[in-house]
């Protein structure tokens, strides 16, 4: 496998083909890929012969978008029990989940008051959340913060430590500047600067925020534009996973240790970069249709093998 | 039916005035058979100028009107919108606009307004008036 990087790519003192025979996928996200019908990334997926078990598991779900009652999906709640279900079913339970934004359409209170009890069935160790622009802009994240920013801090930015993986939570949706894209701000860099300065650069990094931290498109606001300032503070470490939301499918990219990854929704699809007059939802969806278009994510780290492996799932049962 | 499209009717004439009195914006909320340009026309409080939300795009994004003018925003997106005055303190703020929501605003000074979605950064629009 890293015969296929012939030179070093990036100047990050990291050695890539060192890196990349770390890479090793976890058999239970591939035992899930084939009982699940699900769609994964042949970039990530090239170690799967090397399997090994997975130390832990965590699954990522995004733009639950509660409060949301129209075309193509009017029973969002729904489709939100049927991945929590899913979530249920896996053979081992996760030990995190990951929310990454837009919990709710409007941020209304039952509009929170839903997502917490539909959550409340989830069979998993512990979960975070990080808020979309859906769940604070109509009141400066009052509510939000009242009910899921308990132990963070600011904005609701955190970290915390999970069998040796550092796990970061950043917050892109708030003070948001005319014509600009998502913003982190220079406290919460400062805040990250100050969380990783003590890390040793082979502690493998998950980064969750809700816009993608990397420009998918910037004429529709997809992307962040301080991120490269945060990604900075980051690009020492040996292993650095990205998980994002917002933009309601999957794009992945891969940049020197850095992997970044887009959740689908578990409400409705959003269109391709550029592919429509505007990013609000793809309306013609028939019902088992849509089903392939929302999901889940779950992610395997195996202790000592650096890279996390990230398998996304369908709503639509194998 | 009839009556209470007289009774919806009534509650506007009562409302506008109350609006412009207490700082010129209003959200407005009424009858789904009231929806559309005709019931903007609002005779006792000057032109009034639209502005529709489509597409996540303001339109016109810039506009140019007379002091006194009330202008309308109308969100035909599938998702909320917002109007919201860039400059500190805030000119004006429509609050969640969801779909077909609409909100008023009467511009009495001369000057540019620029404005955004709060939502969506991209979207800005500007008003000018004299």
């Amino acid at each position: 496998m890293a015969n296929r990087i012939r030179h070093n790519h990036s100047d990050d003192g990291v050695d890539r083909r060192g890196f990349l025979e770390c890479m090793a996928w976890a058999g239970t996200g591939l035992v899930w890929a084939a009982a699940g019908g699900l769609l994964t990334s042949r970039s990530f997926a090239r170690g799967a012969a090397r399997a090994a078990r997975a130390d832990f598991t965590f699954v990522q779900i995004s733009d639950s978008h509660i409060g949301f009652k129209k075309e193509p999906n009017k029973d969002v709640i729904g489709t939100l029990q049927q991945t929590i279900n899913q979530i249920n079913a896996l053979p081992t339970q996760p030990e995190l989940m990951i929310h990454t934004g837009d919990l709710t359409h409007l941020a209304k209170p039952e509009e929170f008051d839903t997502v917490a009890e539909v959550l409340k069935s989830a069979k998993v160790g512990n979960i975070v959340y990080v808020p979309g622009e859906h769940d604070i802009f109509s009141d400066d994240a009052k509510l939000y913060l009242e009910r899921f920013g308990k132990g963070t801090k600011g904005l609701s930015w955190q970290s915390f430590d999970q069998k040796g993986v550092h796990f970061i939570g950043l917050i892109n949706v708030a003070n948001l500047k005319p014509g600009g894209l998502g913003t982190l701000g220079d406290e919460q860099l400062e805040w990250l600067k100050n969380d990783v300065a003590a890390l040793g650069d082979s502690t493998p990094i998950v980064v969750f925020a809700h816009v993608p931290l990397w420009t998918v498109y910037e004429k529709w606001g997809w992307g962040t534009q301080d991120s490269g300032q945060a990604l900075a503070l980051l690009k020492r470490f040996g292993s650095v996973t990205v998980l994002n939301g917002h933009i309601h499918q999957i794009l992945q990219k891969v940049e020197g240790n850095m992997t970044f990854h887009t959740a689908r929704s578990t409400a409705f699809p959003q269109p391709e970069p550029g592919k429509a007059a505007s990013p609000g939802p793809i309306k013609n969806v028939a019902a088992d249709e849509l089903r392939r278009m929302l999901g889940l994510t779950k992610v395997s780290y195996v202790e000592g093998k650096g890279a996390l492996a990230v398998v996304d799932a369908t709503l639509e049962r194998a | 039916m009839r009556q209470l499209m007289q009774k919806t009717i009534m509650l506007l004439l009562l409302l506008v005035p109350a609006a412009v009195l207490v700082g010129c914006s209003q959200r407005i909320d009424e009858a789904p058979e009231m929806k559309g340009t005709a019931a903007l026309v609002d005779k006792s409080s000057g032109p009034v100028q639209e502005i529709v939300i489509d597409n996540f795009t303001f339109s016109p994004a810039t506009v140019t009107i007379a002091p006194g003018t009330r202008v309308v925003w109308i969100n035909h997106d599938d998702v909320p919108h917002t109007a919201t005055s860039t400059s500190k303190p805030k000119r004006f703020e429509s609050g969640t606009l969801d779909t077909d929501d609409k909100f008023a605003h009467v511009f009495t000074e001369p000057g540019t307004y620029s404005y955004f979605c709060a939502v969506h950064p991209k979207m800005t629009g500007q008003i000018i008036v004299k």
